[in-house]
């Protein structure tokens, strides 16, 4: 497999989305690259931590989106070509900086690239459609169907982002981010790592009287951007047919399914394919649309081009029947099935293969579900038996995004509210000044460098008595095991210090700290039993390394983790660890529970709750 | 040659995307458009995973469409059985998968079923043409002391019988360019005892 730092021109090579958005800002040269992980855009970041030494380029994970963006601001108005990455939710924590960062413009090339997650494989706050932010923004957006795409998009945005001096944005959606395709290398570029901010530019000051002057210069530019746009082969027509009285407008990752429909269908469709969707080419679309009977606008989620379609048609084609949203859904991402619906609905024709005989079918199977869990052994799992334990059901769990929140699911069930990154302290500071329930909340390490901050100074400052547990596995685990700044290493590599949550904690002025081992079962019950009645805030810091990790390190050295086992005999068939852990281990076979060695990462919880006395370590 | 379209079912962790990037490296040696789809993060912790490849001429979508896979691979029964979905008669589908279990929390708490080999075999007739449950996780941990092998025997079957339009030297290659070269011997092995089965 060519490596992302070949330097061979022509050759292919399999590549993600997000790695072949790494691979255009290396032909781009780019010298400064910051990221905060999240799927669907972890692997840009991740990409970047694995090459950055050996590319000479600067590459960080920095503690959270919005601070991605104004470092990677900051160079790019210092004159090193800057991209930042994030997934959808991260451009809304990044928006305070997005705006301004648009009216400060740019003097090298910065590109913003965010991904969002339609389905939801790895989102959990909501469906959201970041194309809005472009028209807030007012910054010009390129939307890639494919790697081959992300890559030349990515070399398109940074030359467009020092034409007009400002970021660009760049936005992909998970299928286009997690479909590996075959990305021809161009010629790798070495850029500057090393620039200068000017001191005498005025542009960079955002502040009344000039910021009204800038607003007023945005909208030039997108003028000036629409006529780009119209001129752009980024948006250009497939199966030109000047008779066809049928048009699909389509863009990103759903051109591919039109593409497929339209050949199962075996139709020769004229297809506008937009590749700079704001600002859109309102000439191309209405000399596109004039002599149509109707067009089917085909765009996962909003119907952000469809309402523009149909804006442009009342001068092109009054008479259109304009088609999308009626029938392709708005929740859910698409695929070759939803549109090939719609176009045998709007055609008459149909397809060989009976697709809802076939659904039925499939339905009447009734497979049992099978639901993402926590790891074996997961510290997380731990922690929450530990809270249920001590807490009982009259207490509210704040749920919080990372791997924890999979104690949704039965038996944990520890997540009873979530809202976003670091959030649940401040719901629960709301709910604690207005009701006397218990209350414990979780965050991971990262979570609480990102965003928790502020919300236990929230906390201390106004007063309420949540317990707060940090759940410190040691990484950021559910993106990927990234480092974060608890950690003592940087996304380089480097050693940096590592920030001490207790001590931090401590600082803070909160005085019930304690840093418990979650596989101390008893210790932590005890301690969550003690800390719930306190009346000023509590912090417990569950510190065990991601099993995963632990694992994988092990491993390395050529080492085994302990294996548990029940003994039959002994098992009263009570069934406590199975019904209290949820762990996958555990497992129950004829009538007899299991613990299923290959799958055993030895934590010792269930041995430790076992009240038979039942579980055993392995001997091997 | 038509479009060929491979679904890798299992559960996360199972090495699904080792199995997806060994198939896709063997299409692009073999000259094909190829790509694939994959999911990561939350989807991935223990849950169900599928993982498509797609090659040929030209490849537009990356996702396989209901009714559509030529060929499902499952680490797993369950998830073999809920790639049914891509399977079909029309398509002349073809089922590979381990009969070994990893049991969904769901069906221990609320005591659902879990369907035997059998069911399952009987479930997919209506979904292809063939489907061949094999005890491989077993047969790769005598052989190698552990599980982990077994997605590279399965894949070995499939090249063996000729359910893959790939030949055996690119998937050999597929796998110098995607496995780790301490690992890779032990899995050519593994492979070639899949094609011998």
């Amino acid at each position: 497999m060519p490596s992302i730092l070949s330097n061979k021109i022509g050759e292919k090579a399999i590549l993600l989305g997000n790695e072949a958005i790494v691979r255009g800002a290396l032909e781009s040269g780019i010298g400064f690259a910051a990221t905060y992980p999240g799927t669907p855009a972890s692997e840009i970041g991740d990409t970047f931590a694995s090459i950055a030494r050996n590319a000479g380029i600067y590459f960080e994970y920095s503690v959270n989106e919005k601070i991605a963006l104004e470092a990677a601001a900051g160079a790019a108005l210092s004159g090193v070509r800057s991209i930042v990455s994030f997934k959808q939710f991260g451009l809304n924590v990044a928006s305070d900086s997005f705006l301004p960062a648009v009216y400060n413009g740019t003097k090298a090339g910065f590109v913003i690239v965010v991904a969002d997650d339609p389905s939801c494989w790895s989102s959990a706050q909501s469906e959201q459609d970041c194309r809005y932010y472009a028209r807030m923004g007012h910054i010009p957006m390129l939307e890639p169907s494919d790697p081959q795409e992300c890559k030349e998009y990515t070399k398109f945005a940074f030359d467009l982002s020092e034409k007009f001096k400002m970021p660009v944005l760049i936005r992909l959606t998970t299928r286009t981010a997690h479909t590996k395709g075959v990305v021809k290398y161009g010629k790798m570029e070495k850029g500057k790592t090393r620039g200068k901010f000017d001191k005498n530019s005025i542009r960079f000051r955002n502040f009344p009287p000039q910021i009204l002057e800038t607003h007023k210069e945005l909208h030039e530019k997108l003028k000036k951007l629409e006529e780009l746009s119209e001129k752009s082969e980024l948006n250009s027509v497939f199966n030109k047919d000047e008779k066809a009285e049928m048009g699909i407008i389509t863009f990103g990752i759903s051109f591919n399914y039109v593409m497929d429909a339209l050949k199962i269908l075996n139709l020769k469709l004229p297809v506008l394919k937009l590749g700079m969707t704001y600002p859109l080419p309102e000439e191309k679309i209405k000399d596109f649309i004039k002599n149509l009977k109707n067009v089917f606008v085909v765009e996962e989620l909003e119907a952000v081009v469809e309402e523009k379609v149909k804006e442009f048609a009342k001068d092109a084609n009054p008479q259109i029947k304009i088609n999308g949203k009626n029938l392709i859904p708005v929740v859910g991402e698409l695929n070759v099935e939803k549109v090939l619906t719609a176009l045998m609905k709007i055609t008459g024709i149909k397809s060989e293969f009976d697709f809802e005989k076939h659904l039925e079918l499939f339905k009447k199977l009734k497979i049992p579900v099978r639901k993402p869990m926590l790891c074996p052994g997961c510290p997380h799992r731990a922690t929450f038996y530990a809270a249920k334990i001590a807490g009982g059901v009259e207490t509210i769990y704040g749920g919080d995004v990372g791997c924890y929140i999979l104690g949704i699911f039965a038996p944990l069930k520890t997540q009873d509210f979530i809202f976003s990154m670091g959030a649940n302290e401040g719901v629960i500071h709301g709910i604690k000044k207005v009701s006397d329930q218990k209350a414990i909340v979780f965050l991971g390490d990262s979570t609480f460098f990102h965003a928790g901050l502020p919300g236990l100074v929230n906390i201390v400052y106004n007063k309420s008595n949540p317990l707060i547990i940090i759940l410190d596995n040691r990484i950021t685990a559910m993106t990927g095991h990234q480092p974060n700044p608890g950690m003592g290493v940087t996304g380089m590599g480097e050693d940096t210090v590592s920030l001490h949550i207790e001590n931090i904690v401590k600082g803070l002025g909160i005085k019930n700290v304690k840093t418990i081992d979650p596989y101390n079962v008893k210790d932590m019950i005890g301690t969550v039993k003690e800390f719930l009645n306190k009346k000023e805030p509590s912090v417990i810091v569950a510190k065990r390394e991601c099993r995963l990790l632990t694992l994988r390190k092990m491993r390395k050295e050529g080492l085994k983790l302990p294996v548990f086992e029940i003994d039959p005999k002994k098992c009263k068939r009570c069934e406590t660890c199975l019904m209290q852990l949820g762990c996958p281990a555990i497992t129950r076979e004829n009538g007899l529970v299991r613990i299923e060695k290959d799958l055993c990462n030895g934590c010792s919880v269930c041995f430790q709750l076992c009240p038979n006395g039942a579980i055993r370590v392995v001997k091997e | 040659m038509k479009d060929f379209n491979l679904v890798i079912v299992g559960v996360g962790g199972q090495g699904i995307l080792t199995l997806q990037n060994i198939v896709a490296e063997a299409a692009l040696k073999e000259g094909f458009d190829v790509k694939t789809s994959e999911l990561h993060g939350l989807a991935q912790r223990g849950g169900p995973t599928p993982s498509h490849v797609r090659f040929g001429e030209k490849i537009y979508s990356s996702i396989v469409m209901e009714g559509e896979a030529d060929l499902v691979i499952g680490l797993e029964p369950l998830e073999a059985l809920r790639a049914a979905y891509y399977g079909s008669k029309e398509k002349k589908t073809v089922f590979v998968f381990d009969t070994w279990r990893i049991v969904p929390s769901s069906i221990l708490t609320q005591k659902e079923k879990y369907p035997s080999v059998k069911e399952i075999e009987r479930s997919l007739k209506n979904f292809s043409s063939k489907a061949v449950a094999l005890n491989a996780s077993d047969l790769v941990k005598k052989e190698t002391g552990r599980v982990v092998s077994t997605n590279v025997y399965l894949l070995g079957y499939a090249v063996g019988k000729k359910f893959i339009p790939l030949k055996k030297n690119s998937i050999i290659e597929g796998m110098k360019a995607v496995i780790p070269e301490k690992y890779f011997e032990m899995n050519k092995k593994v492979l070639e005892l899949g094609m011998k089965k």
